[in-house]
């Protein structure tokens, strides 16, 4: 009877009143059994999508797949939802080879994997084949400070660009709700009203080419993992090996600590962003296209080509932001570049974590 | 005490990639009960080789870090004062590495 346990600690869940409690759900205190977990888990992502109008019969849906957590629980979600509920999409994974050696080699191995396990087609696209640099080579010609920069715009850049060549309608990332207060915080903290205003929308980029959704916007992140252990699904994570973002790292933590104190502030800083939709003379820029590459922009070239021309001519810093020693109003006008380069903040996730 | 312990979503790497324990905990004297608040300082000082703020803050678990006993969020025994028996296992999964 060595196996069975019991222990005064265990509780039944509070749906079925029936199995033994696994996990404490932090949005709602409830204690609930695997079971009841795996369905109010699966069935309020689907309210999500069906509510907010995610996506539409027929339509050719990319998974921005990492290989990390959030994409790899998000690419297994979305092909269960799709056969279940008979959403009538054409779903394939999308992963981005920055070429980091170490790194991104081994999570391309889990995506592939995942390509089989969930059958869903893998496209992937690579720095070197879209810019002629892998980021391995561009840390050896810039170092590694402001590397994160090309990678974010580069990335988006070619998740983009990956969509388009398979002729994608929609992109579905792995954004979580702890992702989506981060990003909150860190708007208010840059004091950036725009992007805060835009920052919690479902949807991105539906005047764009490809327009980006967030399947996760309102799951936290525990559940995604517990879900991810319970399940034995195969994701990789490990950091990425060139400098995270500390800045962003702190604003984790504070999130991470708020959530220990009361599991409901992540919704509640998500609501918050949401209702500080404050009227604003500040437009965003007018949205054009890059002479050179086609590509969205609103100025001459997009952010991508000038890093690219930079790295090419022997200048990495060109198009990096702040220098050392600035003039005051000259720093100014340099974190309003910053701020632009940086500007995927609404979106792109930080290198320190694998997703997009 | 004989337990198990594991380690995921990253851990691992501070204690050189190895995912899995078989530990035996040596108890207090005079004492038959070992909590959580205690094997967290164990596995601190014997398992944990680099990084050691990533696993702990604190007298708690980093936050982000998911501990769950037997299979069981720790949230639904007591966290640092559950009491553990002879041969569980204990998980420890971050949230904080990798997308
Ligand atoms: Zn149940
Ligand atoms: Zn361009
Ligand atoms: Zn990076």
């Amino acid at each position: 009877m060595e196996d069975v346990k019991q222990k005064n600690r265990s509780r039944l869940c509070s749906i079925c009143n029936d199995k033994k409690a696994a996990l404490k759900r932090p949005k709602t205190q409830e204690q609930i059994c695997r079971e009841c977990f795996y369905s109010v888990f699966e069935e309020e992502i689907h309210n999500v999508i069906v509510d907010n109008k995610l996506f539409k019969s027929g339509e050719r849906v990319a998974i921005a797949a990492s290989g990390g957590k959030d994409s790899t629980v998000l690419a297994y979600i979305l092909s269960e939802l799709n056969r279940r509920h008979n959403y009538g999409l054409d779903l394939f994974l999308l992963s981005v080879d920055e070429g980091i050696t170490g790194y991104r080699d081994d999570s391309l191995e889990t995506v592939k994997r995942n390509e089989i396990q969930y059958g869903l087609p893998l496209k992937v696209v690579s720095y070197k084949d879209l810019y002629g640099w892998t980021m391995d080579e561009i840390v050896k010609a810039i170092g590694l400070k402001n590397n994160c920069t090309f990678c974010g715009v580069f990335r988006r850049q070619a998740l983009d660009r990956g969509a388009a060549l398979m002729r994608t309608d929609k992109l579905a990332t792995g954004h979580n709700a702890d992702d989506m207060a981060e990003t909150v915080l860190l708007n208010i903290l840059r004091g950036d009203i725009a992007r805060l205003s835009r920052c919690t929308l479902i949807t991105t980029g539906e005047d764009g080419p490809i327009p980006r959704c967030k399947p996760f916007k309102y799951t936290y992140e525990k559940e995604i993992v517990m879900y991810a252990y319970f399940k034995k699904l195969d994701y990789f994570s490990t950091e990425c090996i060139y400098s995270p973002n500390a800045y962003r790292g702190f604003a984790r933590e504070f999130i991470k600590d708020l959530e220990r104190i009361r599991p409901s502030a992540i919704l509640d800083i998500i609501r918050s962003g949401e209702n500080l939709r404050i009227s604003t003379s500040t437009k965003m820029p007018d949205q054009g296209t890059c002479e050179r590459c086609g590509y969205i922009s609103s100025q001459k070239w997009c952010k991508a080509c000038v890093l690219l021309d930079g790295l090419n001519r022997g200048l990495p810093r060109q198009g990096i932001g702040r220098t050392r020693g600035a003039v005051l109003s000259k720093d100014r006008e340099q974190i309003r570049t910053d701020s632009e380069m940086k500007g995927s903040i609404s979106q792109s996730k930080p290198c320190g974590t694998l997703d997009f | 005490m004989h337990l198990t312990i594991e380690f995921g979503g990253g851990l691992e790497l501070l204690c050189q990639s190895v995912k899995i324990h078989h530990v035996d905990v040596d108890m207090k004297p005079g004492e038959d009960k070992l909590a959580m608040r205690d094997l967290l300082s164990w596995v601190q000082t014997n398992l944990i080789k680099e990084r050691p703020e990533m696993f702990m803050k604190d007298d708690h678990v980093r936050p982000g870090v998911l501990v769950l006993i037997n299979d069981c969020d720790w949230e639904l025994s007591g966290q640092l004062d559950t009491l553990l028996e002879e041969k569980d296992v204990i998980v420890f999964i971050s949230t904080l590495h990798g997308g």
